[in-house]
């Protein structure tokens, strides 16, 4: 992870330790200190984790406004009957709830996937920043293929067919960019501290308006213009 | 008449004051998914939600009903952008309150990038309702429950109205047992999976709000009340004071029930009597939780 910090940050202007799949520190963003909130390893994010979360991000708000960093790693929520017991639902609705007190607080909100971004997971921790980053090879889907197949039913050739044809169902970054939900995607190349300095100027939520600019999603934008103004 | 039996339309009318449900991005408009099209799938003409106004005891409301029954209610982008833009709609009409009635398995999968993204427009826009004043609140009493992202959207609502037969979870029990086996979770074992996800477990652990029979006009009156509940309360904005409690309630909860894996565990220490709990009433139940 340090190599990684290193590159994000720059040397010494780091201070973020590792906890289990939960990374929490702080870092120089620019001139700006930030807080940084994540998990790595491919994290399954269980009720445990999921408080983590927001206890950090509770944090953050309680020492006023500043920029806040999500670092998104999540193979999606943990798979347990105990956790469906829990109420698993209820912790990723209080993560949400949490970054939306935190805008209205006034920090600027990024996420920065590195690694895999997937369903759940993504949903309750990162998809609710302003502005979502991935790095180079990252991955962002729903389903594995496989398990989808499973629970659908569906031949696995057949749904392998529809990942290369339909934008709108493959896993991919690219395609979660043409439909706006991932704002820029890295390369190995770029200089990545400059790129995550710019990415902390951008609020709202214009990302069905991206998604129709991208034509990726033709209908989200217009559909919704017509309800709201009927 | 039976909530659960229910169409997502014969809900709606049964919920809100006769004559008042005027729809939005009606099934005249034949708005079907493009992405259903493509499949050669089955299309429905309002993609499986309706959302409109109405009056709930005189009070204007605007209110959505997912249809369980068109692909398990689940979200696509044409579907989630009809909840989303009613929400927008929310923040220049300003209702006494808005009803989402989720019946919904959660994400379209034939179009699962599209319909995530949708869920989390809906998250963020019922965030800032909510942040406006505007109370929301879910009912869960459908054959498809309120799962997957729906699930969290549901728990993101001021109050939740929840009858036995609602469940309300994150991932499906078919999704657990598909993945990690049948042994971490038999999906076929309705009388587990209803302890595990359904009405009385949530009302126990305060994740529901109100536990109602199986009834529209029980439904209907639940909501009436909670909406004059909440002008007596006005909404104020959640406080990081107000979240730090939750955090410490949610916290408690996951010590407390760290290893359990049966809504019995719950029961028993929620309510004055947890025996039998799956044949009693809703009168009943409501009796022992507030007993204790």
């Amino acid at each position: 992870m340090k190599e990684l910090f290193d590159r994000l940050f720059g040397m010494g202007r780091h201070d973020i330790a590792t906890e289990g799949r939960f990374l929490h520190g702080k870092a120089m963003i620019g001139e700006e200190k930030a807080t940084v909130i994540g998990t790595f390893g491919h994290a399954a994010i269980d009720a445990v984790l999921a408080l983590r979360i927001s206890k950090a991000i509770l944090e953050a708000v309680s020492e006023g406004p500043h920029p806040i960093l999500f670092i998104a790693d999540t193979q999606g929520q943990a798979l347990t009957r105990h956790n469906e017991l829990l109420g698993l639902n209820g912790y990723f609705a209080h993560i949400a709830r949490s970054v939306d007190l935190a805008r209205r607080c006034g920090h600027r909100l990024t996420t920065l996937i590195n690694g895999e971004a997937v369903s759940g997971g993504f949903l309750a921790f990162g998809m609710l920043a302003d502005r979502i980053c991935a790095l180079p090879g990252s991955e962002v889907r729903v389903m594995d293929l496989r398990a989808m197949s499973r629970v659908t039913k569906i031949e696995l050739a057949t749904l392998e067919q529809l990942a290369r044809e339909s934008p709108v169902f493959a896993p991919g970054v690219e395609n979660f960019w043409r439909m706006g939900a991932i704002h820029e995607i890295w390369s190995e190349t770029d200089n990545w501290q400059d790129r995550l300095s710019s990415a902390f100027s951008c609020n709202g939520d214009e990302r069905a308006a991206i998604g129709f600019e991208r034509g990726g999603r033709m209908l989200a934008s217009p559909i919704a213009q017509c309800v709201a103004d009927a | 008449m039976s909530y659960f039996e229910a169409s997502a339309r014969t809900r709606i009318l049964g919920l809100v004051d006769a004559g008042t449900f005027q729809e939005f991005c009606p099934p005249e408009m034949r708005q079907t998914s493009p992405h259903l099209a493509r499949l050669d799938a089955p299309l429905s003409f309002d993609d499986g939600v309706a959302v409109g106004r109405a009056r709930l005891s005189g009070h204007r409301i605007l209110i959505a009903a997912q249809e369980g029954r068109f692909n398990g209610g689940s979200v696509g982008e044409v579907h989630g952008a009809k909840i989303r833009g009613l929400l927008d709609r929310a923040m220049t009409e300003r209702p006494s309150a808005v009803l989402l009635l989720i019946d919904s398995g959660g994400v379209r999968l034939h179009e699962a990038n599209a319909g995530l993204i949708a869920i989390s427009e809906i998250m963020r826009a019922l965030l800032r309702i909510q942040a406006a004043g505007i109370p929301a609140f879910a009912l869960v009493g459908g054959a498809s429950g309120a799962f997957g992202g729906m699930g969290i959207v549901t728990r993101l609502c001021n109050e939740v109205i929840m009858s036995e037969q609602g469940r309300l979870s994150l991932s499906g029990p078919e999704v657990i047992e598909t993945v990690k086996g049948v042994e971490e979770f038999d999906s076929k074992d309705r009388a587990l999976v209803w302890r595990v996800t359904g009405g009385k477990l949530r009302r126990a652990q305060g994740e529901a709000t109100r536990l109602v029979e199986d009834s529209i006009p029980a439904f209907r009156a639940a909501a009436k009340e909670l909406m004059e509940s909440h002008f007596l309360h006005p909404l104020a904005e959640k406080s990081l004071h107000d979240l730090l409690e939750d955090q410490e309630r949610l916290s408690e909860r996951s010590i407390e029930f760290s290893d359990a894996r049966d809504g019995q565990a719950v029961w028993d220490a929620r309510l004055s009597d947890s025996s039998r709990v799956p044949e009693i009433d809703c009168e009943e139940f409501n009796r022992r939780l507030l007993a204790k």
